[in-house]
C-alpha cells in the first residue's frame, strides 16, 4: 500500500511538472496575445522528432539542448511571420491559423520520419533504476525529468518575478496595448514570448520522447490534457497553471494504481452485483479504465461551476 | 511641438475622426474638450498609434502617422488613458518602474519626486495597484507616465468621478509638470480644472474641431458653451 502511494506520488509528479513545461508556454501566449495556441503541443512533437535526429549524430544530451532552441526559433518565425499577419483579422482567424500549424507539423513529422514509432532512447547513463522500494524499481529517467522540470520552474519563475524583461512580460498580460504606450516593444516581446513558450514545450518534447514514445499521435496524446491544465488553473495564470499541472498529475497516477471498481465499494457496504445487476457495466467499470476520463470530468465541472477556473482572471 | 492636421479615422464604417486639427506649443497647457462621443479619445489614442489614421501628425516637425505605440511613445509622447489602467496585479513600485522606458538614464522624474509629492503613494508602494483608491489610481497613472519623461503628455479625463479634494491635487500636478517644461493636452468633458489651467481651448463636435480660443476668450462665449458642450 505505502508502496502504491509513493511510486503514484513521484509518478504523479513527474507527469505533472511534465504537463506544467507544456501548460506554463500556452497559458503565458494565451494571455499575453489573446491566442489560444492549438500547435503547441506540435512544438513539443516536433521537438521530439528533433531530438532524436540530432542524438543519432551528437549524442542525447546535444539532442535535448538543441531541439528545444532549434523549436523555439521556429516559434518565434512562426509568431513574426504568421501569427501576426493574421492578427489584425481577429481572434477567429488566429485560431484557425495556429490549427492549422498543428496539422502542417504532424503532416510534416510522418512526411520526414514515417508513421512507425521512433527508437528514440535515453542514454545509458539515465538507463536502470535510481532506487528500489518494496521490490519496485524506480527509474533514473523519470528522476532527470523531475529535476529538468523543477529547474525550468525555478528558473521561469525567478526571470518573471526579479528582471525588468519578467515585469514586463507580467505587465503586458492583459494590458499588452498599455504597455506598449510606456515605450515597450510590444511586438518583440509577443515575438520572444511565443519563442521561448514553444521552446518549453520542445523541452517537454525532447525529455518525455524516450518514455512517453516518439511518433505521430504524440501530440494529440497530451495536447488534450494540455488543455484541461490551461483551463482547469484559469486562462492565463501560471500559479492556477502549475497547480493545476500536479493535480491531474497526481490524480491521473493514483486513479490507475487503485485497482477498484463501484462494484467493490458496494460489496463493501453488502451488496453484491453480479453480471444480472441492473447496469452492471457501470459499476464494474475499474478506476484505470476511467482514469482517463476524469481530468476532463474535472474540466467539464469546472467551467459549470467556476469558468474562470482556479486563479484565472475574469474577462473583461 | 505637436502638430495635428486633417485627422480621419473609423471604427468599422463608421467615421469617427472627420478632419482633426489642432497644435500644442512647448511648455504649454491645452484642453480638447467636448460631449461624449464626440472622438476626444480616439484623437489622442490615433496620435499614440493605437487607432489606425489617416492624415498627419507631426511631433517635433516629424511624422508620427503609422508608427508603432512603442516607437511614439519614445519619441516623447506620454499618454494617461481615460480609465487609468494601472497594472492592478503590480504594486505601485513596479507600476512606476514600468514606466521608465531607459534604465541608464534619468530624466526630469524620479520615483522620489513621485513619492515626496504623493506620499499616499510611498505609503502603499508595496502593495498591488489595483488595491488603491480611484484617486489613487489616477496619481499613480500620471506618475508612472511621467516617469517615462514625455516632452508632451495627454491625459483623458483626469478628474472623472474623483472627490472634490482630489481634483485640486490633479490640477496642481499638471501644473508642476508644466512648470518643468513639460507640454499637456488635457481632454475634457467638463470644465472643472480646464479653464483654470489651461492656456488655450480646442471644442469638438461630431469628429472635428468646432471652436478654438484662448480660456479668456471662451469663458465669455457662453454660445459655444452652450452649442457643444452642456448637456
Amino acid at each position: 500500500m505505502l508502496e502504491t502511494v509513493i511510486f503514484s506520488l513521484l509518478n504523479g509528479l513527474v507527469y505533472g511538472l511534465l504537463l506544467f513545461l507544456l501548460a506554463s508556454g500556452l497559458t503565458l501566449i494565451f494571455s499575453m496575445m489573446g491566442v489560444l495556441n492549438l500547435a503547441h503541443a506540435g512544438f513539443y512533437m516536433l521537438a521530439a522528432y528533433f531530438a532524436y535526429t540530432i542524438s543519432l549524430y551528437m549524442g542525447f544530451w546535444f539532442g535535448i539542448l538543441l531541439a528545444p532552441l532549434i523549436v523555439g526559433l521556429i516559434g518565434g518565425l512562426v509568431e513574426r511571420y504568421g501569427l501576426r499577419q493574421v492578427h489584425q483579422f481577429g481572434h477567429v482567424p488566429e485560431l484557425i491559423f495556429t490549427f492549422g500549424v498543428a496539422f502542417l507539423l504532424e503532416e510534416v513529422v510522418q512526411f520526414i520520419w514515417g508513421r512507425d514509432q521512433l527508437a528514440y532512447n535515453k542514454p545509458e547513463i539515465l538507463e536502470g533504476a535510481l532506487f528500489t522500494l518494496f521490490g519496485a524499481d524506480f527509474p533514473i529517467y523519470k528522476m532527470f525529468m523531475l529535476i529538468v522540470s523543477v529547474l525550468i520552474f525555478i528558473t521561469l519563475f525567478l526571470v518573471l518575478k526579479h528582471t525588468r524583461i519578467g515585469l514586463i512580460i507580467r505587465a503586458a498580460v492583459g494590458h499588452p496595448q498599455v504597455v506598449g504606450m510606456l515605450g515597450h516593444n510590444v511586438p518583440l516581446i509577443f515575438m520572444v514570448t511565443f519563442g521561448v513558450g514553444t521552446a518549453l514545450a520542445g523541452l517537454a518534447g525532447a525529455i518525455a520522447g524516450p518514455v512517453l514514445g516518439t511518433y505521430p499521435g504524440m501530440a494529440s496524446g497530451l495536447g488534450g490534457i494540455m488543455f484541461v491544465v490551461v483551463i482547469f488553473g484559469g486562462l492565463g495564470s501560471l500559479g492556477g497553471a502549475f497547480i493545476a499541472s500536479i493535480m491531474i498529475g497526481l490524480i491521473q497516477t493514483f486513479a490507475i494504481a487503485i485497482d477498484g471498481s463501484l462494484a467493490d465499494v458496494l460489496a463493501l457496504a453488502g451488496i453484491i452485483v453480479t453480471e444480472e445487476t441492473f447496469m452492471y457495466d457501470i459499476w464494474s467499470t475499474t478506476m484505470p479504465q476511467v482514469a482517463p476520463l476524469i481530468p476532463y470530468l474535472m474540466m467539464v465541472v469546472m467551467l459549470i461551476f467556476r469558468p474562470t477556473g482556479l486563479m484565472g482572471a475574469r474577462e473583461s | 511641438m505637436l502638430k495635428v492636421k486633417d485627422l480621419h479615422a473609423y471604427y468599422g464604417k463608421s467615421h469617427i475622426l472627420q478632419g482633426v486639427s489642432f497644435e500644442v506649443g512647448k511648455g504649454e497647457i491645452v484642453s480638447l474638450l467636448g460631449r461624449n462621443g464626440v472622438g476626444r479619445s480616439t484623437t489622442i489614442n490615433a496620435i499614440m498609434g493605437d487607432v489606425d489614421c489617416k492624415g498627419s501628425i507631426l511631433f517635433n516637425d516629424e511624422e508620427i502617422v503609422g508608427l508603432d505605440s512603442h516607437q511614439i511613445s519614445r519619441k516623447g509622447l506620454g499618454i494617461v488613458l481615460e480609465n487609468r489602467e494601472v497594472f492592478p496585479t503590480l504594486t505601485v513600485r513596479e507600476n512606476l518602474i514600468l514606466g521608465i522606458k531607459n534604465m541608464r538614464k534619468t530624466g526630469r522624474w524620479k520615483i522620489d519626486d513621485m513619492f515626496d509629492m504623493f506620499p499616499n503613494l510611498k505609503r502603499r508602494a508595496d502593495v498591488s495597484a489595483g488595491a488603491l483608491s480611484g484617486g489613487e489610481q489616477q496619481m499613480l497613472a500620471m506618475c508612472r507616465a511621467l516617469m517615462g519623461d514625455p516632452d508632451l503628455i495627454m491625459v483623458d479625463e483626469p478628474t472623472e468621478g474623483l472627490a472634490p479634494k482630489v481634483v485640486d491635487q490633479v490640477a496642481d500636478l499638471l501644473t508642476e509638470i508644466a512648470n518643468r517644461g513639460v507640454s499637456i493636452l488635457l481632454i475634457e468633458q467638463k470644465l472643472t480644472i480646464a479653464l483654470k489651467i489651461s492656456a488655450r481651448i480646442y471644442v469638438m463636435g461630431h469628429g472635428r474641431v468646432v471652436y478654438e480660443g484662448t480660456s479668456a476668450e471662451f469663458e465669455k462665449n457662453e454660445q459655444v458653451r452652450k452649442d457643444w458642450l452642456e448637456v
